[in-house]
């Protein structure tokens, strides 16, 4: 049956499953830098890892486009699972994507490429879903702004290339620019575009 | 300005008691049943599905029991309902030319294909009372009659045939619509993003702006091209399926209104439209619709804007009896802490003005 | 594709059928089947929303004009075949039970079964219903007649 196998992996208790994910990723997102875990996660064909599947199911739907990198978009199950258990349309144009979700972190496209919002309306960016291994290796950051009292350390890894860069252009475009939600094993933290990131190391 | 105050939470849990006792009334009344309503109510269920912008008949009776009859505030309920469910996508375009009709009439043609079909209107009732109906008196079962089964051919059809009638809009022009219900709206509006607002609109504004129109604000002379009221099939595009998903049937009004139209910088003498879709059987609101939808189009149609009607921002914004309950009925709230400055100041405006009428009296003196 | 049902046309044809059949004439005729499979949920049964589309003038561009309520769900069989159903309203159990039907129906001897026995009974009612109203409605045509024809 491997040709409906993107039916399988559903959540067995999709409310209770989804809410939870939603609290965590609600967490994340109120305190940058943080990781929350997310236990309950689907169990989708290989390519998408369990936590960005568990994002998808949680926050997107008919009415959110979502972009997939070139190796998702190239996964027929994936696409298939993600149409089947979200309902969301794919759009290939980055900059017409609510969510955007990413399995090649290292070398994705630059931020700016996404959806950015406007001045009237900032919600209508890209937040952009990346697939990292975990949160205790990596350059180490600085992290300040709404909901880091003062500074607050974090790592996570891979990067994408020129990332502090990136990240600063992105903080000048606000209140306009992307949010991320780090996706690591069964655990997720955010960067929302509030957020100011300098190299913890200098 | 708003003050939280404390104190009223009794008094609000009693009110909601209260409430939900003269909702019942008297208990030796039996209850109303929601098959009551929705088959002895239909056309009070029809309009909360309509302007719930929710079609559910169950759902509408539930609110209207609920709401004690006020069919606004089962509107709000059903929209209110709506936005806790998710949305599983968009439906194929109805194809009203495939309707099982249960009523079609033209104002303009008297011999058209598939005939007159008056199905069950008020139209030609005396509208006397009826003493008869307070008890339970049953009535005749219909007549009944061989059905014509040729296709039911559109006016527009016929008379687009010799061009005298405008196109309808092209669907390769805009295939995906706006949606209002996803994205604020913003003016002006594409055509396809009124009628969405229109369609939930509030039968009676909607009746009023048609009405004006007639009586000479942007008078657009129209004709009931052609009314319908029956179910169309829906179906959905899934990714699970090589096919479109069959969802069932839905009822729906119809009214084609046919405007003649002398012609502008922008186009010439024909036959315009204004176009009128609702949930349910709502002659009424489906006709008003039709008459405000083609007065709406004055700019797109080099018209004058002379009058209310036309007047996009006006009639879009204010159609919606959702948000207008909201805003007026807000007034209710506690503005007291407003009010205490506001007699402040008219006190201190009245003291000042004393005081420069008897400088002003004393100067004469 | 994923689905390999030969007759996609028969397929849709009787999702339709169960789609509009009435909740309690559909588990009539189930529970006269006597069958019971074991089976598992993929998806729902979960109720939601499809707005609806009309078209400008009945035959222009789109337009959105309001939702209904639909209840979908899937399922899977021991063996391994997949069931899908939408329905209007929020019916949860029926629309389970449309799924388990379609289902079923990859197997060729059960689904000439099903059709004989479910979807056959259940179109001759909505034909029924359809031809009534359709006699009703034919009823109250107008027939014009010529009262006086002016001829010089």
């Amino acid at each position: 049956m491997a040709e409906t196998d993107f039916l399988s992996g559903g959540l067995a208790d999709p409310v209770m499953a989804g809410q939870s994910a939603f609290r965590a990723i609600m967490q994340a997102m109120a305190e940058p830098g943080t990781v929350h875990a997310v236990s309950d996660c689907p169990t989708p064909p290989g390519g998408l890892s369990r936590t960005m599947a568990a994002v998808a199911t949680t926050l997107c739907d008919a009415d959110t486009p979502i972009w997939l990198d070139p190796s998702l978009a190239g996964n027929s199950q994936v696409v298939k699972w993600l149409a089947f258990h979200t309902g969301a349309p794919v759009t290939a144009e980055s900059g017409d994507a609510m969510f955007g979700f990413v399995s090649d972190t290292a070398s994705m496209p630059t931020l700016d490429r996404f959806a950015q919002g406007t001045d009237a309306y900032p919600d209508r960016s890209t937040t952009l879903v990346l697939a990292v291994d975990g949160f205790d290796a990596g350059q180490l950051l600085s992290l300040a702004g709404p909901g880091i009292e003062s500074t607050r350390r974090f790592a996570f890894a891979p990067m994408p290339e020129t990332f502090i860069d990136q990240w600063s252009g992105n903080r000048a475009r606000f209140p306009r620019g992307v949010d991320l939600i780090l996706a690591g094993p069964a655990a997720v933290a955010c960067l929302p575009r509030s957020t100011r990131i300098t190299s913890g190391e200098d | 300005m708003y003050v939280a105050v404390k104190g009223g939470e009794a008094a609000i849990d009693n009110a909601h008691r209260l409430l939900a006792d003269r909702r019942r009334g008297n208990r030796e009344v039996a209850d109303l049943g929601l098959d009551q309503i929705m088959e002895q109510l239909s056309l009070a269920v029809d309009r909360v599905m309509s302007e719930g912008a929710l079609y559910d008949r169950e759902l509408a009776a539930l609110a209207i029991k609920q709401a004690r009859g006020d069919l606004i505030e089962a509107i709000f309920l059903a929209r209110a309902y709506r936005t806790t469910l998710p949305r599983f996508g968009y439906t194929q375009p109805v194809d009203t030319g495939r309707m099982q009709v249960e009523r079609r009439i033209s104002a303009c043609f008297k011999d058209l294909p598939g005939g007159q079909l008056l199905g069950p209107t008020f139209d030609y009732t005396h509208r006397l009372l009826d003493p008869a109906l307070a008890g339970d008196a049953a009535p005749e079962t219909p007549e009944v009659r061989e059905p014509d089964t040729a296709p039911m051919m559109r006016v527009s059809d016929f008379l687009g045939q010799e061009g005298l009638l405008e196109p309808a809009p092209d669907a390769a022009d805009k295939p995906v619509p706006d949606d209002i219900a996803r994205n604020p709206m913003s003016y002006p509006m594409d055509r396809d993003a009124r009628l969405q607002a229109l369609a939930r609109g509030d039968e009676g504004f909607l009746l009023s702006m048609g009405y004006s129109t007639q009586r000479g604000y942007a008078r657009s002379h129209p004709f009931a091209g052609e009314i319908r009221i029956g179910e169309v099939e829906l179906e959905i595009a899934v990714p699970e399926l090589e096919f479109a998903a069959p969802l069932g049937r839905i009822q729906v009004t119809e009214c084609q209104m046919v405007n003649q139209f002398q012609g502008s910088a922008k186009a010439p003498p024909q036959f315009t439209r204004g176009y009128g879709l609702v949930f349910g059987q709502a002659e009424r609101k489906a006709m008003a619709m039709a008459l405000v939808d083609r007065a709406l189009r004055a700019t797109e149609l080099g018209e004058d804007l002379t009058a209310p009607a036309q007047d996009e921002e006006f009639v879009i914004a204010h159609s919606d009896n959702v948000q207008a309950t909201g805003f007026v009925e807000h007034l209710k709230l506690p503005h007291y802490v407003d009010f205490q400055s506001e007699l402040n100041l008219v006190r201190r405006m009245r003291a000042e003005a004393e005081v420069r009428d008897e400088t002003r009296q004393e100067a004469a003196e | 594709m994923s689905i390999t049902e030969p007759d996609q046309q028969s397929r849709r044809d009787r999702m339709a059928v169960l789609a509009r059949a009435e909740g309690r004439q559909l588990r009539e005729l189930w529970s006269g089947l006597g069958i019971d499979p074991a089976f598992e949920m993929v998806r729902g049964p979960e109720t939601g929303l499809a707005t609806v589309r009309g078209r400008i003038s009945g035959d222009g561009a789109p337009f959105n004009f309001g939702d209904v309520t639909v209840t979908r769900a899937s399922v899977r069989l021991q063996d391994g075949a997949i069931g899908h159903a939408y329905r209007l309203g929020r019916d949860q159990g029926a629309a389970r039970l449309c799924a388990v039907i379609d289902a079923l129906s990859r197997d060729a001897a059960t689904a000439a079964t099903i059709a004989s026995q479910v979807v056959e009974p259940l179109r001759e009612t909505l034909a029924a219903r359809d031809r009534q109203r359709q006699a009703e409605t034919a009823a109250t045509k107008v027939d014009f007649f010529t009262l006086v024809r002016g001829e010089d």
